[in-house]
């Protein structure tokens, strides 16, 4: 077992769920990045999924869209997600990495699954890619103690779910909502019964992310689910001030507050 | 040849395409797959197709032979297979009344398209009318200016044109665009992909309703005389050039030949030529060349045509690449546009652009084989929308010294 199904079972064991936050590595910066990413795990973070900017993220919303292109355009590289891997642990926290199938394709599987256990890195979470697609990530994560988070959506037929929980290590990723990644004003119906349905079809442990905002929307999905996961409202802390990262990571520090507490039952 | 090229199912073609997407579109691909196994075997399905082919579209589209144009090509004996006489000017009508009668099917209400030249934007809205479908289509920005004529084609067929801001603001992030709408509005609405391109049924799916170009050509052909040496065709995504291909991929003495765009030049970082200067890697959905950086980061391509201005291509082409069964010609801006004038001037028929690139590979090869060999070129589109571009690059706007 990796540090994050370690860490997920502890935050269960004292009667709560778990917070991951998502930021972006390279955005504003590598060194900025890093610094929010750290800040993040000192105002309450459990777990960090480091992003990996790719340009083209068709299951991304503006937010994470925008800050993908910003990162990508200061000249933000595979390798530099494994220095933020390794300030995430350094920090205390568990580090996931989230990253569409490409960049590590062409890194290479192997070298980019070892580089991410030499930094202190869990796992991955792969958007675009399902147990059954063939993409030779499984062969790579069945020789390691490396975790491949999986996702599932409210139309997740029961076949693919158990096939997917199955092929799930660390947790599995329930989408809240049928979209992109981004702020909404509520959680959508029937997310309670699909994190139910991973269950009963395996899952180790089920973490819920799209959508997620409020403390009162983390309190809600921490009712029923191991992990509430939140991007789009964090990386907003850092791109509602563009030209002050002091600011950014005070108003990330603030969000995170908001949102551990709630994951608490702290609304 | 033992075994047949022909009509190769998918999902991979060797080593390429596949269905790399996220699990929330998995069930709404499983389902049009589905549907689409079920329709291909279902003669009131092929019937109305075949109809709809005939009293819409207007096929068979003839084949025309360009005497005055070929004695610039060497002399050789080139037949034009007139796609640009279709309904909405294009071969993508082809693949969209499928696509729109599957909707039917399986009960939506709603399509979705991408497009690049607006070619495939045009013919969605306009089976949209005649089907009685909601459409958005999504083309990136920079393409909406330059096209701005289809742009308003679409619009007054009915459907609503969305330009996408982000990224290179042109076809390929009108694909991620249409992606993300997708996901949002799964239940309601269908993905008619433009391109052999994509995450599977879309490859092989998008081949068989183009494969009739190919079928009809190849008839016509031989009620001439015989095969063609070579048939060409340009490639952006690769429909037409694939719907071309496909009935001759088992003639194996007839040379299948993709003209990609290489824009400003293959020596240049502006071009389009995905199979000339890409590498491996996943993009939309499927396993193909790529044009990508060496972080696996997708590189803006260039070219003067929208259709063909895209860094993938169709998994089916990569693998007919890899295996030597079709050839990929990078042509120039500049080459391209000179065919251009040239059928024009010869002919007295207008090409698109994009097809301008299937016509520069026929000159060359023309001119390389000479007066024996005969070529078939498929003019995949007409040029009306592409006169203010022409225009503007032979100087020919009032007010400019012709």
């Amino acid at each position: 077992m990796t540090a994050l199904g370690d860490r997920l079972d502890q935050i269960k064991a004292e009667g709560r769920s778990a917070l991951i936050g998502y930021l972006p590595v390279g955005y504003p910066s590598v060194e900025g990045s890093v610094r929010a990413m750290t800040a993040m795990v000192e105002a309450g973070v459990d777990i960090v999924e480091v992003g990996l900017p790719y340009s083209d993220p068709v299951m991304d919303g503006e937010t994470i869209q925008l800050a993908a292109e910003a990162a990508l355009a200061t000249g933000t590289r595979v390798a530099d997600v494994f220095t933020a891997v390794k300030a995430v642990t350094d920090a205390g926290a568990p580090a996931v990495v989230m990253s569409y199938f490409n960049p590590i394709l062409q890194y290479g599987p192997d070298r980019f699954a070892d580089e991410l256990l030499a930094a202190g890195g869990s796992g991955v979470i792969l958007p675009d890619i399902t147990p059954d697609s063939g993409a030779g990530w499984a062969e790579v994560a069945a020789t390691r103690d490396i975790d491949t988070v999986h996702l599932v959506a409210l139309t997740t037929t029961p076949e693919r779910m158990h096939l997917t929980c199955q092929a799930s290590s660390g947790f599995v990723y329930a989408a809240a909502l049928m979209g992109v990644t981004g702020e909404r004003a509520s959680i959508g119906e029937g997310v309670d019964a699909l994190v139910e349905r991973a269950r009963e079809a395996g899952a180790p442990r089920v973490c819920v992310g799209l959508g997620v905002k409020t403390a009162a929307h983390a309190a809600q999905v921490a009712s029923y689910a191991d992990g509430v996961i939140v991007g789009s409202a964090l990386v907003r802390c850092l791109a509602d001030h563009p030209d002050d990262l002091d600011a950014g990571i005070a108003a990330l520090r603030a969000k995170t507050e908001e949102l551990a507490a709630g994951v608490r039952g702290h609304v | 040849m033992t075994e047949s090229l022909q009509s190769a199912p998918g999902p991979f073609f060797g080593q390429f395409g596949g269905r790399f997407l996220p699990e929330a579109l998995m069930a709404a691909l499983d389902e049009l797959t589905d549907a689409y196994d079920k329709a291909r075997v279902d003669p009131a399905f092929t019937e109305e197709l075949e109809r709809l082919a005939r009293e819409y579209t207007g096929r068979p589209s003839i084949i025309t032979e360009v005497p005055r144009f070929a004695r610039h090509a060497g002399g050789a004996r080139i037949f034009l297979k007139r796609e640009d006489l279709n309904h909405t000017g294009s071969h993508k009508i082809n693949n969209v009344l499928g696509q729109a009668l599957l909707t039917k099917r399986l009960g939506k209400t709603r399509v979705i398209a991408e497009t690049g030249a607006g070619q495939h934007g045009v013919a969605t809205a306009t089976a949209a009318a005649l089907m009685d479908l909601d459409c958005v289509v999504y083309m990136g920005e920079e393409d909406t200016e330059r096209q701005a004529l289809n742009v308003a084609r679409m619009r007054l067929l009915g459907a609503e044109v969305v330009p996408v801001t982000t990224g290179s603001r042109t076809l390929r992030d009108a694909i991620n665009e249409a992606f993300r709408d997708w996901v949002a509005n799964v239940e309601s609405s269908n993905y008619i992909f433009g391109t052999a391109a994509g995450p599977h049924p879309f490859p092989a799916m998008v081949r068989d309703f183009q494969r009739v170009i190919g079928v009809e050509a190849r008839e016509q052909m031989l009620a001439l005389g015989g095969l063609p040496d070579a048939v060409l065709a340009c490639v952006g995504g690769g429909s037409n050039a694939i719907g071309s291909f496909d009935a001759f991929l088992d003639d194996a003495d007839v040379r299948l030949i993709g003209c990609e765009a290489a824009g400003d030049g293959v020596d240049t970082d502006k071009h389009a030529a995905t199979l000339s200067l890409g590498s491996v890697g996943v993009l939309h959905g499927s396993r193909s060349y790529v044009l990508q950086n060496e972080d696996g980061q997708t590189i803006a391509s260039h070219s003067i045509s929208a259709g063909l201005d895209y860094p993938g291509i169709g998994p089916q082409h990569s693998w007919l690449k890899d295996i030597g069964r079709a050839e990929y010609w990078p042509i120039s801006d500049a080459e391209a546009m000179d065919a251009f004038r040239l059928l024009c001037r010869t002919e007295g028929i207008m090409p698109a652009i994009e097809s301008s690139h299937a016509l520069a590979g026929a000159i060359k090869l023309g001119n390389e084989l000479g007066p024996e060999a005969t070529l078939l070129v498929t003019l995949s589109g007409r040029g009306d929308k592409d006169v203010e571009q022409a225009a503007q690059w032979f100087g020919m706007l009032p007010g400019e010294d012709a």
